[in-house]
């Protein structure tokens, strides 16, 4: 184990504070000077001084101001008519857009687009846009919004998958879907019955999740321009996929790809909510085709929340089994999700659900019966965490349970059965490196939860939980396998150094991620890099934030795309030091010999030759995930929906929630977090920290208080941050962090592992652990709100003296 | 109705003709292009539209302009130091890695400042209640409230306002 501190090592050259044993230092690959240094973000001044520019702080000359009619008497509905001659004539308003001339349905996995811009025949969810109008300012626009007229025929409204699927028969929210089941997959692993049977300790639960939303503060904003004299449109928005977008664009539109352009400004955070492409972007292109002239379509919170994808409410069954000597020989798996109105990512967190059983325990037999229900509520879609929370929570509170079963600590069961580097699931997922032991170690030891545990007062509780995450998906969704993530790096005398590439910084930091891992694949400093980004015309492709996927993705590229601009400095440093150029290093703006330090030139130098002679250094670098088959890894069977979950590399993480429960209020407090994570090598250590304490907060208002209300009628009743509600400052726990912090992964570039949604993994299930720790009772159902509290307990005295009398 | 009004903003007058229902937030954001204040919400719960006004931390979406003829605003802007220096709380946000995506922080770094411009010392728990309106999704508060503080003890130390 290695115990130097990246934070110490600034810069490395002529500093001996970091020596790995057994390794020279000349050829340690993990000497790094760039990557695992605490810098603030590029963009933090500007952000702190008000001068980042965000999508609805831009006008352009002439711009029009849009808007979405939308459909507020019903979740579920025919659309009779629509007339919009009164807004058209409407003095300032330049046009009106309805459904039907948009028709190309768009959505994020190709074979289940369906949604368009505006409802057509009929509306799925209350709040659905059904006409849009661009108009000289907003009230113009919003005035227009209420000279259009919309006829309906109510339909009755869907609103929980098991109603859903009963009265298929009688009501249908896609025709595509006659049973209203949106998707639906079994996948076995191994023999589960068989194993169950030799299995000492069996335990089934059921599970249910609420519906939260992602809660970015910066409401969806889209402003497009359309050039009618070459075809060419240019749309900012506030997206976190903006080839996605891109693509989805060219066909509602029918513009070309290459006629399209997609700029992102900085975006107000995303959380998966901005992972696809939105009505507003759509809408305010075709306007501007239309009139012209710019426009752009900002949403109200209320419309946030009503065009939400959050996450999907799972109602989950689980049943593990465990062996005489306490391994887990099975795990058996239900879940009906609720879809809500459109398909989005359904199928994606579908599948992610079940592969997420497989990990972080080693378990020989799995299967998993899946479905995604359609309803008539918000789309459900990507979420930070997406897929794993939900399975999370089954899991790991049943293992805190069973460890009570068979009397020992449920920290003894998880280090028992905890994942190692190397290992290979049942569905052929393959964890190269894990600190997984050791996150759970080091919690437990920082935290003194053994001494805790089982031993604090009533009301007082403190409850363990692990977690993992994927760093990036190994498949596309586009079903074609081009390389995930291109970087163009440039150097040259005028620019110094560029790093192109369209990743999106939503706010977890790649912008800096990619300098830093730029800066250090060159031997330059982070702050001499230009990153050009979020432009799908001055970069080059990139899939997307989500899935955790740009530290592994960009790192992998830039490293690649560092090389042959290193090479080519390498032979003009050889030729001028007298050396061979692959015994010269380049670190810290220096070109050296690895075995005499004396023969050294200047870096800047070493680029003022190339520029004069050989003119810009380029170099391209590509990011291609390795590829897994979706197999059962026994009997080499294919398995539907087995290559979802799969990923170069995974986070693992421990967090030890300490609560307090008032019995009076029915109110839990989460008092304490202690954190382990594993992410490899934190590339950004302040910023890292800063993921995992954001994410914290984050899901702890998904397991106390945060869920969308959708009244009997369908109607959404808290569509407002009033009424729907996150954690503030005085909720925060105290946060100790302890991240891993001379974890490497030795397959990941530099190291790095994902940590954006790792974290967010562990958070129900320990809250729900110490919850039973303080009180004796156990919650299978998030949020566990107060009522639930005040109800449980009532329950269990009221049984006590039922018992006692 | 449109009047035209005087606001004093950032140390600036400006005339401006406005209606009698326009908001503070967007008179700033959009005649002014004031755009450090932002919008979040429009209904007062989130406080990324805070700024200051005679001193006070005001939610602007839910201020008329009008209403703040003859009062002192200061926006996100208005903290520039001389030769475009961070002002200390800016500076400790920078380097606490207290922004994320940054869409709070104008309004964070407002509310801290209308604290620390009545009480220099404030403990932790002040410091969480002057931010308790202000929601920030991406941080989980914790380098939000630390570089509060080291604001607070470097202002203390230079006596800056
Ligand atoms: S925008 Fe003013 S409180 Fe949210
Ligand atoms: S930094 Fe994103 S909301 Fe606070």
């Amino acid at each position: 184990m290695q115990t130097w501190d990246k934070r110490e090592t600034e810069v490395t050259e002529g500093k001996s504070s970091y020596v790995r044993e057994g390794v020279p230092s000349y050829l340690d690959e993990r000497r790094h000077s760039q990557v695992g240094r605490s810098v603030p973000k590029v963009d933090a001044a500007a952000k702190v001084r008000g001068e980042a520019v965000y999508a609805d702080d831009m006008t352009l000359p002439n711009m029009l101001y849009g808007k979405i009619k939308r459909c507020k008497e019903y979740a579920h509905a025919k659309i009779k008519k629509i007339d919009c001659s009164k807004a058209l004539a409407l003095p300032g308003v330049f046009a009106v857009l309805t459904g039907d001339e948009a028709p190309n349905k768009w959505g994020i996995v190709p074979h289940s687009c369906n949604e368009t811009v505006l409802a057509i025949d009929k509306v799925r969810f209350y709040g659905e846009g059904v006409a849009a109008v661009a108009a000289i300012d907003e009230e113009t626009a919003e005035a227009a919004l209420d000279l259009i007229e919309v006829e309906y025929e109510p339909l009755p409204a869907l609103l929980d998958p098991f109603e859903s699927m009963a009265r298929a028969n009688e009501v249908v929210i896609h025709e595509t879907n006659p049973d209203n089941i949106a998707f639906h997959g079994n996948q076995i692993y191994g023999d589960v019955d068989k194993a169950f049977a030799e299995c000492e300790y069996v335990l089934e639960r059921e599970f249910k999740t609420g519906m939260p939303q992602h809660g970015f503060i910066e409401p969806q904003s889209a402003l497009a321009s359309f050039d009618p004299h070459n075809g060419r449109l240019h749309l900012w928005s506030s997206n976190q996929v903006p080839h996605y977008l891109h693509r989805q664009l060219s066909i509602v539109t029918e513009i070309p790809m290459s006629k399209i352009r997609v700029t992102i400004p900085t975006v107000g955070g995303g959380f998966g909510g901005k992972g696809e492409a939105c009505p507003n972007e759509f809408a305010a292109c075709i306007l501007s085709r239309k009139t012209g002239r710019p426009v752009k379509i900002t949403y109200e919170r209320s419309e946030v929340f009503f065009t939400s994808k959050g996450r999907h409410p799972c109602h989950m069954k689980m049943k593990i089994g465990i062996d005489k000597d306490g391994y887990i020989q099975a795990v058996d798996f239900d879940n009906t999700m609720d879809k809500g109105a459109y398909a989005s990512w359904g199928v994606v967190v579908m599948f992610y659900t079940g592969s997420m059983v497989h990990l972080p325990y080693k378990i020989p037999n799995v299967r998993s019966y899946l479905r995604n229900v359609y309803t008539n509520k918000p789309s459900s879609g990507a979420l930070r965490g997406l897929g794993g929370v939900q399975p999370r929570l089954a899991m790991e509170v049943m293992l805190d349970e069973m460890a009570e079963m068979m009397g020992i600590s449920p920290y003894e069961l998880k280090m028992k059965n905890a994942v190692v580097s190397g290992y290979t699931a049942a569905n052929n997922m393959y964890v190269p490196h894990t600190e997984y032991k050791r996150c759970l170690e080091t919690a437990v030891e920082k935290s003194s939860y053994l001494e805790k545990h089982g031993k604090l007062p009533f009301g007082k509780g403190i409850g363990l939980a692990g977690g993992n995450y994927i760093s990036g998906t190994a498949y596309t969704l586009y079903q074609n396998y081009k390389p995930h993530t291109t970087v163009v790096l440039r150097v040259d005398t005028e620019g110094g150094v560029t790093v192109q590439c369209a990743c999106t910084d939503i706010g977890q930091g790649v912008d800096t991620v990619i300098a830093q891992f730029t800066a250090e694949a060159l031997g330059v400093y982070f702050e001499d890099v230009h990153v050009v980004v979020r432009d799908t015309e001055t970069a080059t492709f990139d899939l997307g934030t989500f899935a955790s996927r740009l530290t592994y993705a960009t790192g992998t590229a830039v490293k690649a795309a560092a090389e042959p601009i290193n090479q080519k400095l390498k032979e003009i440093a050889g030729q001028k030091l007298g050396c061979r150029a692959d015994q010269l290093i380049i670190k810290d703006h220096k070109i050296y010999s690895m075995y005499e330090t004396k023969k050294t030139m200047s870096w800047d130098e070493a680029v003022d030759i190339a520029t004069s002679t050989v003119g810009t250094l380029v170099g391209v670098g590509h990011f291609s995930p390795p590829r897994r088959k979706g197999i059962d890894i026994v009997t080499g069977n294919r398995i539907q929906g087995g290559n979802i979950g799969h990923s170069p590399t995974f986070g693992f993480s421990c967090q030890i929630h300490e609560v307090e429960v008032d019995v009076e209020t029915g109110r839990i407090r989460v008092k304490k977090v202690t954190e382990a994570g594993d992410m490899g090598t934190p590339v950004n250590p302040m910023a890292a920290d800063g993921q995992v304490e954001g994410s914290i907060v984050y899901n702890m208002g998904a397991a106390l208080y945060e869920d969308q209300v959708i009244g009997a009628d369908g109607r959404h009743l808290n569509p407002n941050f009033h009424d729907y509600k996150m954690p503030t400052s005085m909720e925060m726990p105290d946060m100790f962090i302890n991240t891993l912090k001379d974890s490497y992964d030795p397959t990941a570039p530099f190291g790095a592992k994902e940590t954006g949604e790792g974290a967010v993994q562990p958070t129900f299930p320990a809250i729900t652990n110490a919850v039973y720790d303080a009180i004796g009772i156990r919650f299978y159902q998030v949020p566990i709100t107060p009522e639930m509290v005040l109800r449980a307990l009532k329950e269990k005295k009221e049984k006590e003296a039922g018992c006692g009398a | 109705m449109k009047q035209q009004i005087s606001l004093d903003i950032n140390g600036r007058v400006y005339d401006l003709v406005i209606s009698h229902r326009d908001l503070l937030v967007d008179v700033l954001r959009k005649k002014l292009g004031l755009t450090g204040t932002k919008k979040g919400c429009g209904n007062g719960d989130c406080a990324a539209c805070t700024v200051q006004v005679d001193g006070e931390p005001t939610l602007s979406c839910l201020t008329l302009a009008i209403s703040c003829q003859g009062k002192k605003i200061i926006t996100v802007e208005g903290l520039a130091q001389p030769g475009g220096a961070l002002h200390p709380i800016q500076e400790a946000f920078v380097n606490q890695g207290a922004i994320q995506c940054g869409y709070c922080t104008p309004g964070m770094v407002m509310s801290a400042k209308a604290l620390l411009d009545k009480n220099p010392k404030p403990t932790l728990e002040e410091i969480k209640l002057a931010i308790s309106g202000n929601l920030c999704r991406c941080t989980g508060y914790k380098r939000i409230i630390e570089a509060i503080e080291i604001a607070a003890a470097t202002m203390s130390a230079q006596e800056v306002k």
